[in-house]
């Protein structure tokens, strides 16, 4: 079986970003929008792997390494905020959270 | 190639699932199949030791946190739908797209680097992280501990 | 040649308006009014210096500084005194010293004594200046001086709006003048400069006035006329003057008879080899002149009050100084300056002696019989009158018989221009007897409790007038056909008039016979009509008509006052809140809009915010990818 061309890789990996990006925008839902987040990043992952494999060096996938923990520590710490602002708020949609705004 | 088409396919189509359901549960799950289908591409691209991690860790423990997450806090709002924003941010999202893809554009074409049978395995991962990697890899152990913490200290209950 | 004599001229009454400003109210009411004189006396013994210093063809100067230097034009603060600035300020320093002496009489009980006599002080100054000044700027300063002086005096009992009205028209229809005088000084220098000499030096212009081309000189000397009629209240300026009364006596004595207005007049003389290129000029200045004397004179018969009668005759007598001087005998109009000063100054103390006695009364059918209670007084008044009317041998006989020869005689004179002259002589002895008669003769028309407290006035105030009544006798004893002093002296300076011939043909004697003649007509019709208490067509709608100085000031509020009011008027209310106000409030309403829709971009919403990252982000990467 033929690898297929780096080129293909790298445009499923922009559409995969294409859609976390669409879902970090437009959901309504905090949870569903660190998601789409984790999303984006497994999208960034793919490039990496490809092109790790494309140029022979194994630095790619050390960097998706990294990547993966900080991932899984932004997912952790995420979370807990989201529950305490909802034991607050009782909601989980992101236009009640405006505290910023003056 | 046959193989490549059809992950690809189906990861497109999970990730679609994940942005548009309305039950969070089910975006999750899509999200969970998203994330398994890209772990065997990984497999396909040489990287074995990664894919595993990534089941592990990815669609392991992260999906179960956001599963425990859901469960926990039972949302039950229905979130309205306003079709001049999904419109607009998806357009956005389309725009980012062809973008992206316009970078592909460049001259640049790579033809497949010869490797080693034991590229991205364990060893050739570990040679790299624990010698030219080591102090990101200690940082990252520092990051994980406070995270921890942090984590457990704000999803605390108020006392 | 130099000296350091000139500046203490105006100096020393400077110094006494400010000492009088600052410390007149600390050092008493007394102290003010002999600082005042003593300043102003110190000025005339120097003007008496300088008078013996010169001759008919020397000049003293003294430069003090320069004023203004922007390459290539300068104009310095630098007095000039010739033989016509000698005479002026003989005049000036003076009378205006017997009037400064009159006044610690007059302005005793006032409470504002010492800003009074800090003003008059002030105008003393500005007026020496105008006349020592030896180019047009400095001139323009005293010029403008004096007017606002004018403007101080007349307004001095402020705390009455119609002094104060009255102080603004001063002000402000010698504004218009002024404007006149402004734009004639302009373009003169405009074409002094264009040839090649930026400067406005009277030396300076009188070397180069030739070469100024013909229209512009007329134009020139057209627009300081218009100056001049507004300083010397000839048509159709004059309007101010009569209004000008509602100040201190004394200062209608100085300013409004004997020096300010008369500024006008020096300024022609001043400038007569600028006029004398201009004969277009010069015959409007003479009808100009002829017109205001025997308008000003018929108005005059008509007035009841004792200072309006006076203050007519003052612009009918300056009148005939612009009609002497557009006639080309600048020496003899002068000369009548001169011996105005004096008899006019004499009646205008006189009056105000009356109204010291009448207990501020104005009115002459409220007066009568006053020649036994106050003999100074009116023997002073009868020798002026006798002087104003032209009966011989007083001054104005001399002077104003000189200027009715020149009118008929002159190369640019004509017989209409001696007829209306000589008719107005007639009026002027008429109205000025009438007035004798009214006040002086006959029983009293006043109130018993005004009759009981007439008085003679204090001496100083009598001994002025004495002394100005033998003025008006003997200055005009300086041109006497036989031996005339005045001429040869003025000869020098006011080189473009036309020299005088005396006894030319025996037409002189005609016609100094009939100008005395038509005096005695005019005093013996007085003598019938109000010598003998009757008092006959006071009525009916010519004596309205002048009693209402032909309603000129009502025509010109109609035509300018009003309108402009009007205009201001729309300006303040409409144009200023709707239009200005508008545009400013309309660009910052625009401001605001423009903020409250830029607000909106700060929702607070945070996918808002990403999704203007991603807009960012695909903008660069456009612009990336172009590259």
């Amino acid at each position: 079986m033929t690898q297929a061309p780096l080129e293909y890789y790298l445009v499923l990996s922009a559409v995969l970003f294409a859609i976390g990006v669409a879902g970090v925008v437009i959901r309504r839902d905090v949870i569903v929008i660190l998601m789409s987040i984790e999303l984006m990043l497994n999208a960034v992952n793919l490039t990496f792997i490809a092109f790790s494999r494309f140029l022979g060096s194994v630095e790619g996938q050390v960097i998706v390494f990294f990547v993966m923990t900080v991932a899984a520590a932004e997912a952790v710490v995420g979370l807990a905020i989201m529950i305490s602002v909802f034991r607050f708020r009782q909601t989980l949609d992101p236009r009640d959270m405006q505290l910023l705004k003056w | 190639m046959i193989l490549f088409l059809i992950l690809a396919f189906l990861s497109v189509v999970f990730s679609l699932l994940v942005v548009t359901q309305r039950n969070v549960v089910h975006s999750a799950m899509a999200l969970a199949a998203t994330l398994f289908i890209i772990a065997v591409l990984f497999l396909t691209l040489d990287a074995p030791m990664l894919g595993v991690l990534q089941i592990l860790i990815y669609a392991g423990a992260i999906m179960i946190l956001i599963l425990f997450v859901i469960m926990l806090l039972n949302p039950m709002s229905v979130e309205a739908r306003p079709a001049a924003w999904w419109t607009l941010g998806s357009l956005g999202a389309g725009a980012l797209f062809l973008q992206l893809a316009g970078l592909l554009h460049r001259p640049a074409v790579f033809a497949e680097a010869a490797v080693p049978a034991s590229f991205g395995g364990p060893e050739s991962i570990a040679q790299s992280l624990f010698t030219d990697f080591a102090l990101p890899f200690e940082v990252a152990s520092v990051l994980l501990l406070v995270a921890i913490i942090g984590a457990v200290v704000l999803a605390q209950r108020q006392r | 040649m130099t000296t350091n004599l000139l500046r203490w001229i105006p100096l020393l009454p400077l110094i006494g308006a400010v000492l009088n400003i600052f410390f007149g109210g600390r050092w008493g009411k007394k102290f003010a009014g002999i600082l005042a004189s003593a300043a102003v006396l110190g000025s005339f013994l120097i003007s008496l210096r300088v008078f013996t210093l010169l001759s008919p063809t020397g000049v003293l100067r003294d430069t003090l500084y320069t004023w203004i230097e922007s390459e290539p034009f300068k104009a310095q603060v630098s007095f000039q005194a010739d033989a016509l600035t000698a005479v002026m300020l003989l005049v000036i320093t003076g009378i205006g010293f017997l009037i400064h002496l009159y006044s610690t009489g007059y302005m005793a009980h006032d409470e504002g004594e010492a800003r009074y006599f800090a003003y008059l002080n002030l105008f003393v100054f500005f007026m020496s200046v105008l006349v020592l000044a030896d180019n047009l700027l400095l001139l323009f300063v005293g010029w403008e001086g004096v007017g606002l002086c004018s403007f101080l005096l007349v307004g001095f009992w402020f705390e009455d709006p119609a002094n104060t009205t009255a102080g603004n028209k001063a002000f402000i229809v010698n504004r218009i003048g002024d404007f006149g005088f402004l734009l004639g000084m302009l373009l003169l220098f405009w074409e002094m400069n264009r040839l090649g000499v930026p400067s406005l030096d009277f030396a300076a212009l009188q070397e180069t006035a030739a070469r100024i081309p013909p229209d512009s000189v007329v134009l020139v000397t057209l627009l300081f006329f218009i100056g001049a009629t507004g300083k010397s209240a000839q048509i159709p300026l004059y309007v101010w003057l009569p209004d000008a009364m509602q100040g201190p006596t004394p200062v209608s004595a100085l300013i409004h008879a004997a020096t300010m207005v008369t500024a006008g007049v020096y300024l022609t003389a001043r400038l007569n080899f600028l006029f004398a290129l201009a004969p277009w000029t010069l015959s409007l200045i003479a009808i100009v002149g002829a017109a205001t004397a025997l308008l000003a004179g018929t108005i005059a018969v008509a007035q009841n009050d004792i200072k309006r009668v006076l203050a007519y005759s003052t612009v009918s007598q300056l009148g005939y100084m612009f009609l002497a001087a557009g006639v080309g005998a600048f020496s003899a109009a002068i000369f009548h300056l001169f011996t105005h000063a004096f008899f006019k100054a004499c009646l205008f103390l006189g009056a105000g002696s009356v109204m010291h006695a009448m207990s501020g009364e104005q009115d002459m059918r409220k007066m009568g019989g006053l020649r036994r209670r106050l003999p100074v007084t009116y023997w002073t008044y009868l020798i002026a009158a006798l002087a104003l009317a032209g009966i011989p041998p007083t001054a104005g006989f001399f002077s104003k018989d000189r200027i009715l020869l020149e009118a008929y005689s002159s190369p640019h004179g004509s017989v209409v221009l001696w007829f209306v002259g000589w008719i107005t002589a007639g009026l002027t002895a008429f109205y000025m007897f009438r007035q004798l008669f009214m006040v002086f003769h006959g029983t009293s028309r006043a109130e018993e409790s005004v009759q009981s407290r007439i008085h003679e006035s204090p001496p100083a105030m009598t001994v002025p007038l004495i002394v100005l009544a033998l003025g008006s006798i003997t200055a005009g004893w300086v041109a006497l056909p036989s031996r005339d002093v005045w001429d040869p002296w003025l000869q020098a300076v006011l080189r473009a008039g036309n020299p005088v011939e005396h006894g030319a043909a025996v037409n002189e004697t005609l016609l100094v016979g009939l100008t005395v003649a038509i005096a005695v007509i005019g005093i013996a019709l007085a003598y019938f009509v109000y010598g003998r208490q009757r008092r006959i067509a006071e009525e009916g709608p010519l004596w309205r008509v002048l009693a209402h100085k032909y309603y000129i000031d009502e025509l010109y509020d109609f035509v300018f006052v009003r309108p402009f009011t009007a205009a201001a008027n729309w300006l303040a209310r409409a144009f200023d809140p709707r239009l200005v106000d508008g545009a400013v409030n309309g660009i910052a309403g625009l401001v605001r809009g423009i903020s409250a829709s830029g607000r909106r971009l700060q929702s607070g919403n945070v996918q808002h915010y990403l999704f203007a990252f991603l807009l960012g982000t695909i903008l660069i990467f456009v612009f990336w990818l172009r590259r």
